[in-house]
């Protein structure tokens, strides 16, 4: 009773839902006569179509759209007109190819159809297309360095990277500005290509962005996908990676930090569909503020004919003041016994006042405190992004956003 | 001379049914150089003593005082405590993920002296501690507590100790979960940082096997919530053969 262990640091509860692993499925298992946790599923099987009309208009209670606040989404998900401007800025050594194509390119959407009706709009919306193309056996030491500028209305994007057999490089989006922006992701990763993207999304304050990223991966192939989202009122990310052969390795890593008001929605599916490959998924969130609301929902599908697969996902949401909102939803799906491992781990926790009691009985101040600790929950992941200037700069934008928390958090 | 005062100490923790009040009038006084041992059983009230000195959010003192030097210990911060020169070894050290020990040993170290250690002299510093307390020298790219093992949590502790060289420690429970082996090495650093005369010392335990290698000056009987009986190191001796038991009673 005298051991403040025990205690739950209480000056910053938070609404947290956790949602259980597999919620809203039926439970599969020992004595349940299933082996499966629901239907093969509809978020894989569904349709698939570049024709918005195949797409029902979206009510907001759609299982893929039901945390997402569809008013917010300035008709993105209606029909809205391209009327703004998104400027993409390419910097890329030789011997990469960057080239602006039109929408009859036969190269786009190779690497999948869109399957929800955001994606088909985006589809049908865009006029241009931004096609980077790494050569086979090509090894590109440089990042691509693509930044696409915002400067307000309503914009649908396009961006194609292929990467030829056995070629390595790393591409670097870069979002600013303001725009309600749509768009689809493209990446074709070659046999033995191996592919990084770094993707962040800091947005201004105003922004909407629904990003459609999908990834085929050839046999052999390395895929790494970082996703960093600090700003924007509304950031919507929907990575799916499919592999096409065996041995496909992809790791998606994902860094979020929720300010009031922000919804940050992060929705993954791993569709393994070929013997001996591997995935490993990694979010991390933090969340401050009034109406702060993040959303992870991870969806990994094991088929029976994805023997030796090998694949974990992890999502850790940091809740760091009152009204904050996290939501984590993790789904595993496994049709064949026969594979190395499949986990997956989900936790929210309110910022540890016991952490920040034990650094200041070092003599460490509060706000010091608080920058070490959440510094640490993030490190790791910005430590696999393995470009020191874009590591220093997110570590030094979590600073900045936490410098923020503490001002807030000294008014609660 | 660096003295700690504690003079009728009232403290309280939240309860389900209200307020409950913990300590109930503790008057005591540590000076540089000295050694007191703090005995008691479960629940005494030991611990709360050390997290309310300390500046645990959790506790509420209710009356009474505590000053460092003549300074009120209570009106400061729990960083500006540690950098008043108070530090407490904890029973239970959490983990902090993602910062290591080095960092976090330098960042400690700065707050407590006011400026960054030297780069070169300051890594010699901790390796050299590092050895004294048979800690890895690996573990210091560690993260703080992480799968640390009871031992090695302690030894950690005492190495803060003996890098942070406070006026007054505050040692809690710091014995208990260690084998004899570790619990030698401990209390040897102990004796490091007390052997330099420059340290008033509060050990808290529950039993007497520690006091074997960290000789008090001053032995206490902790008892619901305060003080009962003070002495010599001979009133460890009694409790050994005797136990809390009469204590207990008095206390009721």
């Amino acid at each position: 009773m005298s051991d403040p262990q025990n205690q739950v640091g209480s000056k910053t509860a938070a609404a947290v839902t956790v949602n259980e692993p597999g919620a809203g499925n039926r439970l599969a298992g020992p004595g349940t006569g299933r082996a499966v946790s629901q239907p093969t599923d509809a978020r894989v099987e569904r349709h698939a179509s570049f024709d918005p009309a195949d797409f029902p208009a979206l009510t907001g209670r759609e299982e893929d759209w039901r945390f997402t606040p569809l008013k917010r989404l300035r008709g993105l998900h209606e029909s809205p007109a391209a009327d703004g401007k998104v400027a993409v800025e390419i910097t890329a050594a030789e011997p990469v190819v960057v080239e602006t194509v039109g929408r009859d390119d036969a190269r786009l959407g190779k690497a999948g159809i869109p399957v929800d009706r955001t994606s088909a709009l985006a589809w049908a919306g865009f006029t241009e297309a931004t096609v980077i193309t790494v050569p086979a056996e090509a090894e590109v030491a440089e990042p691509v360095r693509v930044s696409l500028t915002g400067t307000g209305g309503t914009v649908f994007g396009n961006v194609l990277v292929d990467v030829k057999p056995f070629a390595k490089a790393v591409v670097v989006l870069d979002y600013q500005g303001s725009a309600t922006y749509s768009e689809n992701v493209q990446f074709l990763v070659g046999d033995s290509a191996d592919l990084t993207v770094i993707a962040l999304q800091e947005w201004a304050d105003d922004a909407v962005h629904l990003s459609q990223q999908q990834a085929k991966l050839g046999r052999d192939a390395r895929f790494q996908s970082i996703n960093v989202t600090f700003g924007g009122d509304l950031v919507r990310l929907t990575p799916r990676v499919v592999y096409t052969g065996p041995g496909g390795d992809a790791e998606l890593l994902g860094v979020y930090f929720a300010d009031a008001g922000q919804h940050l929605e992060s929705r993954l599916l791993v569709d393994h569909s070929a013997t001996h490959c591997k995935s490993r998924v990694t979010y991390k969130g933090a969340l401050q503020g009034q109406d702060a609301h993040t959303v992870w929902v991870g969806d990994v599908l094991i088929r029976a004919e994805a023997e030796q697969t090998d694949t974990y996902e992890l999502n850790r949401n940091l809740v760091l003041t009152d009204g904050a909102r996290a939501d984590s939803v993790p789904n595993l799906e496994i049709e064949t016994g026969e594979i190395v491992g499949a986990g997956h781990a989900s936790a929210t926790g309110r910022f540890d006042d016991e952490q920040l009691f034990y650094l200041q009985a070092r003599g460490i101040r509060e706000d010091e405190a608080r920058r070490l600790v959440v510094r640490g929950f993030f490190a790791d992941v910005i430590g696999r992004i393995g470009i020191p200037d874009v590591q220093e700069r997110l570590m030094t934008k979590v600073e900045e956003e936490l410098a923020g928390a503490v001002t807030a958090g000294a008014a609660v | 001379m660096a003295t700690l005062e504690i003079k009728d100490l009232h403290v309280t923790v939240e309860g389900e049914n209200g307020p409950r009040e913990i300590l109930r009038g503790v008057n005591l006084t540590v000076k540089e150089g000295e050694t007191h041992a703090i005995m008691g059983p479960n629940g005494s009230g030991k611990s709360t003593l050390a997290y309310s000195i300390a500046g645990h959010p959790k506790y509420t003192i209710t009356s009474g005082t505590v000053t460092l030097d003549g300074e009120d210990v209570l009106a400061m911060t729990v960083d500006e405590r540690a950098r008043a020169g108070m530090f407490l070894a904890m029973q239970y050290p959490v983990e902090i993920p993602g910062v290591t020990v080095s960092n976090f040993l330098r960042t400690a170290a700065t707050a407590i002296r006011g400026e960054a250690p030297k780069l070169r002299t300051w890594v010699k510093e901790v390796n050299g501690a590092m050895e004294a307390i048979q800690m890895d020298k690996a573990m210091a790219e560690r993260n703080v507590n992480e799968g640390f093992s009871g031992g090695e949590k302690k030894r950690h502790e005492i190495l803060q100790m003996e890098l942070l060289k406070p006026k007054i420690a505050i040692l809690d429970e710091t014995d208990s979960g260690l084998d004899v082996d570790a619990l030698k090495t401990v209390s040897e650093g102990v004796n490091r940082v007390r052997e330099s005369g420059e340290v008033g010392t509060l050990l808290i335990t529950h039993y007497t096997r520690i006091l074997r290698y960290i000789k008090p000056d001053f032995v206490h009987v902790f008892s619901d919530g305060r003080i009962v009986e003070s002495g010599g190191p001979e009133l460890a001796d009694k409790l050994e053969s005797e136990g809390y038991e009469s204590y207990a009673k008095a206390g009721a």
